[in-house]
This record gives structure tokens, C-alpha cells and sequence, in this order.
């Protein structure tokens, strides 16, 4: 099995790779959206507690 | 109030956005005017062949037509609901889907009717022959009414949101893409000799099936964003 | 037994359970999608005509077909939500609308890497590209509805409004793009109508159902973060561990 033939894809590399490579990015951007967005609840969360601790 | 039947009712609400209307006519204007000079633009940036032109002709006339309905929708209900008249009418006994078909009807006859009316002008810019000029009438006149009605579901959906004219254009935009489609086709198929009857028995019954859903749905819209 | 469904219903019961369920969707997506990748490219045959660039496929119509079903599934989650007033099915659907744009984008730009060689064009007026690009208009004006309005219960019933309304239009739309396809241009080639090889089926298969658990995966995580968002105040999140610790240690 070679490996740079495999990847050469007879030519069309640019367009498969391509495809799926960005596929795949967006994937991996929408999951880092997601995580990103949970901790800026949580942190707003434990920024709003501290706020009402200091002020009971 | 004597009691009045819902075409009376109709009447009377298509009667006075009309009379409103006419106070600013410089609404009604700012439409039409739109509507030539978007038609006009294109040959300047397509250039004069006229062959060309011929060809382009019914989509240019459409698109602009959608762009330029698109223009007056947020005014629909932005007045009343400033003054507080569409909480009252919300308030009648009436059937609310009744009073906003009678808005779209006074939107549709300040904004679509014109168009309809003025095409025919613009098409001769175009070079384009009676029988298309005539089929580009009818099919105007079959479906800008749905424009007016899925018009009506956006202006109330983004019924006082600010940026709601844009927002009101993403919305609407792609659910009038049959009508745009058909529209423009039926021109076309009268020019290239077939007959629009296909066409316009499209856009007849995507009108008839605005006509029954739409008033509900935008008047549902409307009750959401009044809350 | 009666499984009383509707402790499901609540955000608070729904957040842990949904916090348990992302692992078992989201690694069964990961395996499913690398068995896709490998049947599709080392155990499917190389295609008479288009050689290579073919294997692009079995991204692009699985990523098609998850973008319409999606739009439906949200609006079936809208409609639920405006009729239930259930605030969780709208939340659901809020969370379901991002990932689904992001499918029709991704069927959109390998529907245009595969045009390129395939037709020689990269965008090519075909008639399910076309209805994918509304498709994607469709999802961007939600989402642009629901994150207009502040008041997040109107947001919530307004975009709900018009997913119901955008749902019975898009078979109108497919329909007349179709139409409109077929009469300027006849219809193109048809992937379909070639007798696939069982290989391609089954990359095919894998990397749909791959994409199915990945989107439900992403739509629980997000919903999950939208509950923390919409439910700031109450007590029961207040209570939850990940809010109790300090700032400073990673959640």
C-alpha cells in the first residue's frame, strides 16, 4: 500500500482531501463552540454567585 | 356598530390603510420608483445588446419586483402598532386574520398592483413583444399577492425589532423563490413560444393557498410578538 | 410500568440525562465515520468514469439528506414547543438549527469540490444544489430571527413560527427548482441511478449513521449549555456541582 499514491487520489487529492478536510474542521469548530459556550455559562454562573455571596 | 359582515369588515380596513396611505403618498412612490430604476440598472451594467436584454428581460423584471415589495413590508404594521391601533384590533371581536388580510390587500394594492401596472412600460425597455408583456402582467398580478402575504408573516414576525427591514428580506426571500421562479417562467415560455398556461395555473394556485394559510399564520405572528 | 415520559421534559431532569447520553453518541460516531472512511476509500472499487473524485459522495449525500431532515426535526421541535409550550422543545430546536446550517454547508461545499471535476464547474445550477443553498437561507434566517429578539420566550414562539411555515415550504421549494432545472437544462447525472457497489453502500450507511449520532451528540451539548444559559437563576443550577467549584479549576 503506498502511501503517496494512496493520498495523490489519481489526481483529484486536492478535491477529496479537500471535501473532507473541511468537513471535518467544521466539525471540530462547531464541538470547540460548544465547549467554549459551556464554560462562559458556567464562569458567568459562579461569577453571578460570588456577586450575590458578597452582597447576603 | 350596526353588524358587519367580514366583507364589510374587510372593506373597511382595506379603506383606511388606503386613506393612510394617501396622506403619505410618498410611500407609495418610493416603491414604484425603486422598482423602474432597479429595472433600469441592468442594461447599464449588462450593456445594450439588445438580444441580450431580450433574454433577461422577465428575470430582471421579477427580481425587482420581489426586492421592491420587499421594501414597503415593514411599514405593514410598524404604524399601527407605534400608535397602538394594532393592539386595539387585536382587542375586536373580529377575527383578527380578517383585519390583517385587509391590511395585505392595502399592501398588496399600494405595492403590487403598481408594479403590475407599470411593467408593462419597463418590459418596452426591454424590447419585449405584446404577448410577453401581456403574460408578464398576469403573472405579476397572480403573484405579487403572495409576496404581500408571506410579506405579512415576516413584518409581523419582526414586528418592532430594530434592523427588522433586512431581517424581514432574509426571511421572506427564500419562501418566495417559486413564485419568482414560475413568475419569471411564464414570461419565458411565451417568448420562446410554448404557452404559460402551465406557469400561471402554478402561481394561481400557490396565491389561492397563500390566500387560505397566510391571514392565520400572520396573525398567529402577530399575537407572538404583541405578547 | 407507566415510564412517566414527561420527567424527561423538564430542563432539570433533561440536563443530567442528556450529560450521560453525549458519550455514548459520540464515540459510536467517531468508530462509525472512521469504518466509513475506510470502506469508502480502501475497500470500494475505483469508478469507471469519475476514478477517484467519486469518493466524495459518501460525505456529500449523507450530509444532504442530515441537513433537510434536521430542518424538519427542527420544525417538528418548534411546533411542539409553540403548541406545548414546552420551553424545552424550542430550546431543543434553538440547538438543532446551528448544526444543521453547518450540514447543509458542508453538503454544499463537497457538492461543489465534486462539481469542479465531475462537470468542470464549481457551482453548478443543479437542482438539488440549488435547494440545498435555500435550504442553508432557510436555517440563517432562524437563526438570525431567534438571535434578534431579546425577550427569548418571543424568540423562542416567533422562529418557531417560522421553522413550521419554512417546513411546508421546502418540499414547494425542491418541487420548483426541479421544475426549473429540468427545463433549462435537462436533468444532470444522476449518481443514484448507477447500481452502487456493495462497498459504496456500506461506507455510505456507515458515515450516515455516523452523522446522525455526531448531530445528535452536538444538539445535546448545546442544548445543555443553552439550559445553563436560559436557567441562570434558578436554584437547581445553582446547585450543581460544575457551578460549585471556584472559578479558577476547569469545569
Amino acid at each position: 500500500m503506498n502511501w503517496a499514491e494512496f493520498f495523490a487520489m489519481k489526481g483529484y487529492a486536492f478535491y477529496v482531501w479537500g471535501s473532507y478536510g473541511v468537513a471535518l474542521l467544521v466539525f471540530a469548530i462547531e464541538i470547540m463552540l460548544i465547549r467554549n459556550r459551556r464554560k462562559q455559562a458556567l464562569r458567568n454562573l459562579r461569577l453571578m454567585r460570588d456577586e450575590m455571596g458578597e452582597s447576603v | 356598530m350596526k353588524k358587519m359582515s367580514l366583507f364589510g369588515l374587510l372593506g373597511l380596513v382595506v379603506r383606511r390603510d388606503l386613506l393612510l396611505a394617501m396622506r403619505r403618498r410618498a410611500d407609495v412612490l418610493t416603491t414604484l420608483i425603486f422598482f423602474v430604476m432597479v429595472v433600469s440598472l441592468f442594461p447599464l451594467g449588462v450593456g445594450p445588446e439588445m438580444d441580450m436584454l431580450r433574454k433577461m428581460a422577465p428575470g430582471v423584471v421579477w427580481v425587482a419586483a420581489l426586492l421592491a415589495s420587499m421594501l414597503s413590508l415593514p411599514r405593514m404594521f410598524s404604524a399601527d402598532y407605534a400608535d397602538g391601533t394594532l393592539e386595539q384590533m387585536m382587542l375586536a371581536p373580529q377575527s383578527l386574520s380578517v383585519l390583517v388580510l385587509g391590511k395585505i390587500v392595502a399592501h398588496w394594492m399600494l405595492s403590487g398592483l403598481p408594479l403590475a401596472l407599470i411593467a408593462p412600460v419597463l418590459g418596452l425597455q426591454f424590447d419585449m413583444s405584446a404577448p410577453a408583456l401581456g403574460t408578464l402582467v398576469l403573472a405579476l398580478l397572480l403573484g405579487t399577492p403572495v409576496l404581500s402575504m408571506i410579506g405579512a408573516i415576516g413584518a409581523a414576525l419582526t414586528l418592532g425589532l430594530r434592523g427588522g427591514g433586512v431581517l424581514v428580506s432574509l426571511l421572506v426571500l427564500p419562501l418566495c423563490i417559486p413564485v419568482l421562479i414560475f413568475g419569471a417562467g411564464a414570461v419565458e415560455a411565451v417568448t420562446s413560444g410554448m404557452s404559460a398556461a402551465s406557469n400561471l395555473s402554478f402561481l394561481g394556485a400557490f396565491m389561492l393557498f397563500a390566500l387560505v394559510f397566510t391571514p392565520f399564520v400572520a396573525s398567529q405572528a402577530l399575537r407572538i410578538s404583541m405578547e | 410500568m407507566a415510564i412517566n415520559w414527561f420527567k424527561y421534559s423538564a430542563p432539570t431532569t433533561f440536563y443530567g440525562l442528556a450529560g450521560k447520553l453525549i458519550p455514548y453518541f459520540a464515540w459510536p460516531a467517531a468508530i462509525l465515520f472512521a469504518i466509513g472512511i475506510y470502506i469508502g476509500f480502501f475497500v470500494a472499487p475505483t469508478d469507471a468514469t469519475q476514478s477517484e473524485a467519486y469518493r466524495i459522495i459518501f460525505l456529500h449525500v449523507p450530509a444532504s439528506i442530515l441537513s433537510m431532515f434536521i430542518y424538519l426535526i427542527m420544525a417538528g421541535y418548534a411546533a411542539l414547543g409553540l403548541i406545548f409550550n414546552t420551553r424545552l422543545s424550542s430550546m431543543m430546536a434553538q440547538a438543532l438549527a446551528p448544526t444543521g446550517a453547518l450540514f447543509a454547508f458542508v453538503s454544499l461545499w463537497s457538492g461543489a469540490l465534486w462539481g469542479k471535476p465531475m462537470w468542470g464547474a464549481w457551482w453548478v445550477w443543479d437542482a438539488r444544489l440549488t435547494s440545498e443553498l435555500i435550504l442553508l437561507f432557510l436555517y440563517l434566517g432562524y437563526i438570525a430571527l431567534h438571535a434578534s429578539i431579546e425577550d427569548t420566550r418571543r424568540a423562542d414562539k416567533a422562529s418557531a413560527l417560522l421553522a413550521i411555515v419554512g417546513s411546508v415550504n421546502v418540499p414547494i421549494i425542491y418541487f420548483s427548482v426541479k421544475w426549473w432545472n429540468t427545463l433549462h437544462q435537462g436533468a444532470t447525472i444522476k449518481m443514484s441511478g448507477t447500481s452502487m457497489h456493495i462497498a459504496m453502500q456500506q461506507a455510505m450507511f456507515a458515515v450516515m449513521a455516523a452523522c446522525w449520532l455526531y448531530a445528535i451528540a452536538v444538539a445535546l451539548a448545546r442544548v445543555r449549555g443553552i439550559i445553563l444559559e436560559r436557567e441562570a437563576n434558578t436554584q437547581w443550577v445553582n446547585d450543581l456541582p460544575e457551578v460549585k467549584q471556584m472559578n479558577g479549576e476547569h469545569s
